[in-house]
């Protein structure tokens, strides 16, 4: 009989209770060490590169130079604050500010177009598995156009919406919607069909069981299609903002490009892969804490 | 004597389902129409138990399914307490092989779901679902998730989530069959005690002969496809019963031979396929 067997004979009726704070602590902090240790690794055989004089510090500066005049890379920051909000041109914003006020609004065009994206895709996945005529109408150009890459919708969204906000937004919509769409109704396919016969068979109208069965049985696999398009939906915000918006993260890497600044390019480089890791893991957080029922095996390994 | 008439009119009527000459073939006229069955006449009386016996696709799954009113025949009639079924009710419970509970809810509002349907009160819906998970003994179970039990556990809180529902008959689709023989015995047992203190008909799909034996007090033999009624056996034996009497063995003997054929009828035309 193994350790883990022993534990729960044990401990039986306690089992719904929480683990040990210890217990629970412990594979977090090895989690949290492992990734730092995995990005010191490879910072670590950056700067051992150039303190070795292998790679130009001007064209591949390391971490501890781009990261080290963190304020000086603030700066860039601040004219795409003041040509958002308008601030005068004497008045220099705090550097901290500019940074946060950039990566929000980056941040804010990604979340509105997957709140957005995420609404309609399930709304009309349900209402193709609900009306034939739905289906007969949506389905084939869905179908149509979900393997076509978002980036080839960019200059639909500069044409249709000029610059601003709306054009990111809706490119994020673009990169999430289609195959969400597809995935709702590929998991609605998938419920368990005794699931909606027992609510059936005990009195549930047509509207109860979309309500408390497809949609709680279907919302775990479409976390998972999320969490994998989240991806997608990071590339092209900066993409729509680098060429059309103005302002966010993408436009400060144009800036960068354009004035020459590696230094800067690794400084948003660096934002943007925290940004990436966060949603990804406010995405799992989300799965365990709220949608428990998920199939872990899709979406790639839980570390 | 008019009155004697009139009285055993009334208890012949009184019947918890009763099928006229029911048929049902799925993929109506398409290419791939499918003849699952075919004249089932069948009354169950209040109370009663009936155990589906026969060969796997002989539509012993398609019945419950009609008389659960989850489908409708395409031929004949199914009554219910003397009303047509035309759909589900609360009245007439069905538990499936697997126990089907919501994931994402306690096995408390698991049990509780089909009150909160109707709007039943809070509290109200936890107290029944509480009696019912004592009917069967599961009363320390009410928080837990679903995944946390065994299977005869799940299957049990199937139960009572029908028992909440206070059904008049009991659908049960081959509910022990996915679990060990073992757990099996048990569940047999503990589904004898519910149904003695309940006064509701149960309705109980197996192709187990051992089941079958342990469990009714009628055994509806089916032929292979398209399932008909073969023949009806009644076992009159008192309950617990003894597998090992020579009773027991006798019945045993006669279904698996009432079976043979049909299972041989099925088995051919499988491979046929
Ligand atoms: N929803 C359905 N649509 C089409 N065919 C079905 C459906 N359900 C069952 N069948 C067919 O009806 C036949 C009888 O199935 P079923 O009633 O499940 O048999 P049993 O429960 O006796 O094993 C099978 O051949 C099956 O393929
Ligand atoms: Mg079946």
């Amino acid at each position: 009989m193994s350790i883990s067997t022993l534990e729960t004979v044990g401990r039986r009726g306690a089992t719904t209770r929480p683990r040990a704070l210890g217990a629970r602590i412990r594979p977090i902090i090895a989690r949290i060490g492992w990734t730092l240790f995995s990005l010191g690794f490879f910072a670590g055989i950056w700067e051992l590169a150039w303190a070795l004089g292998w790679t130009n510090p001007r064209l591949v500066p390391p971490p501890h130079i781009f990261l080290g005049n963190i304020l000086e890379q603030a700066q860039f920051f601040s004219p795409t604050l003041r040509w958002q909000v308008g601030v005068g041109v004497a008045e220099q914003p705090d550097p901290f500010m500019a940074v946060l006020t950039t990566v929000l609004a980056t941040v804010g065009r990604v979340a509105s177009g997957l709140a957005l994206a995420t609404a309609l895709s399930i709304t009309l996945g349900l209402a193709i598995r609900r009306f034939l005529f739905v289906e007969r109408l949506f389905l084939p150009t869905i179908s149509f156009l979900a393997p076509v890459s978002p980036i080839a919708w960019l200059p639909i969204a500069i044409f249709l919406f000029g610059i601003g906000n709306p054009p990111a937004i809706f490119m994020v919509f673009i990169a999430l919607f289609f195959t969400m769409t597809l995935a709702t109704i590929a998991e609605i396919d998938a419920v368990d069909r005794n699931l909606v016969n027992a609510a059936r068979t005990m009195g549930a109208t047509r509207a109860q069981i979309y309500w408390r069965v497809i949609l709680p049985a279907v919302a775990p696999g479409l976390l998972v299609v999320l969490r994998m398009n989240m991806f997608a939906a990071w590339m092209v915000v900066l993409l729509a903002e680098a060429t059309g918006v103005g302002s966010g993260l993408g436009q400060i890497i144009m800036l960068a490009r354009n004035t020459f600044n590696p230094s800067l390019v690794f400084f948003t480089i660096t934002l943007i892969g925290i940004l990436g890791f966060t949603s990804d893991w406010l995405l799992r957080w989300l799965q365990r804490r709220f949608l428990f029922w998920a199939p872990r095996e899709t979406g790639g390994r839980d570390v | 004597m008019s009155d004697l008439a009139n009285s055993t009119a009334t208890i012949s009527r009184e019947s918890a389902i009763t099928c006229r000459g029911v048929g049902k073939v799925w993929l109506p006229d398409t290419p791939r129409a499918y003849e699952a069955l075919r004249g089932i006449d069948l009354d169950v009386k209040p109370g009663e138990f009936v155990v589906l016996l026969g060969p796997s696709g002989c539509g012993k799954s398609t019945l419950l399914f009609l008389i659960a009113g989850l489908e409708s025949p395409t031929e004949g009639e199914i009554r219910s307490f003397e009303k047509p079924v035309t759909e589900p009710a609360p009245e007439r419970a069905l538990i499936f092989q697997q126990a089907a509970l919501f994931p994402w809810l306690t096995v408390g509002q698991n049990v509780a779901f089909g009150l909160s349907l109707g709007g039943v009160p809070a509290a109200e819906r936890k107290q029944a679902a509480r009696d019912a998970l004592q009917r069967v003994g599961l009363a320390e179970a009410a928080t837990k998730r679903p995944t946390e039990l065994s299977g005869g556990m799940r299957q049990r809180v199937a139960v009572a989530r029908a028992l909440a529902m206070r059904p008049k008959v009991l659908l049960m689709d081959e509910p022990f069959a996915a679990l060990d023989v073992q757990t099996r015995a048990k569940m047999q047992d503990f589904l004898l005690d519910v149904w003695r203190d309940s006064t509701a008909s149960v309705l109980f799909v197996t192709h187990h002969i051992d089941e079958a034996v342990a469990l009714a007090d009628r055994v509806v033999v089916f032929t292979a496809r398209p399932g008909r009624i073969k023949t009806i056996v009644p076992i009159t034996l008192p309950r617990p019963r003894d597998p090992f009497s020579p009773e027991c063995a006798a019945l045993r003997i006669a279904l698996t031979d009432l079976l043979k054929a049909e299972v041989d009828a099925a088995f051919a035309e499988q491979e046929g396929l």
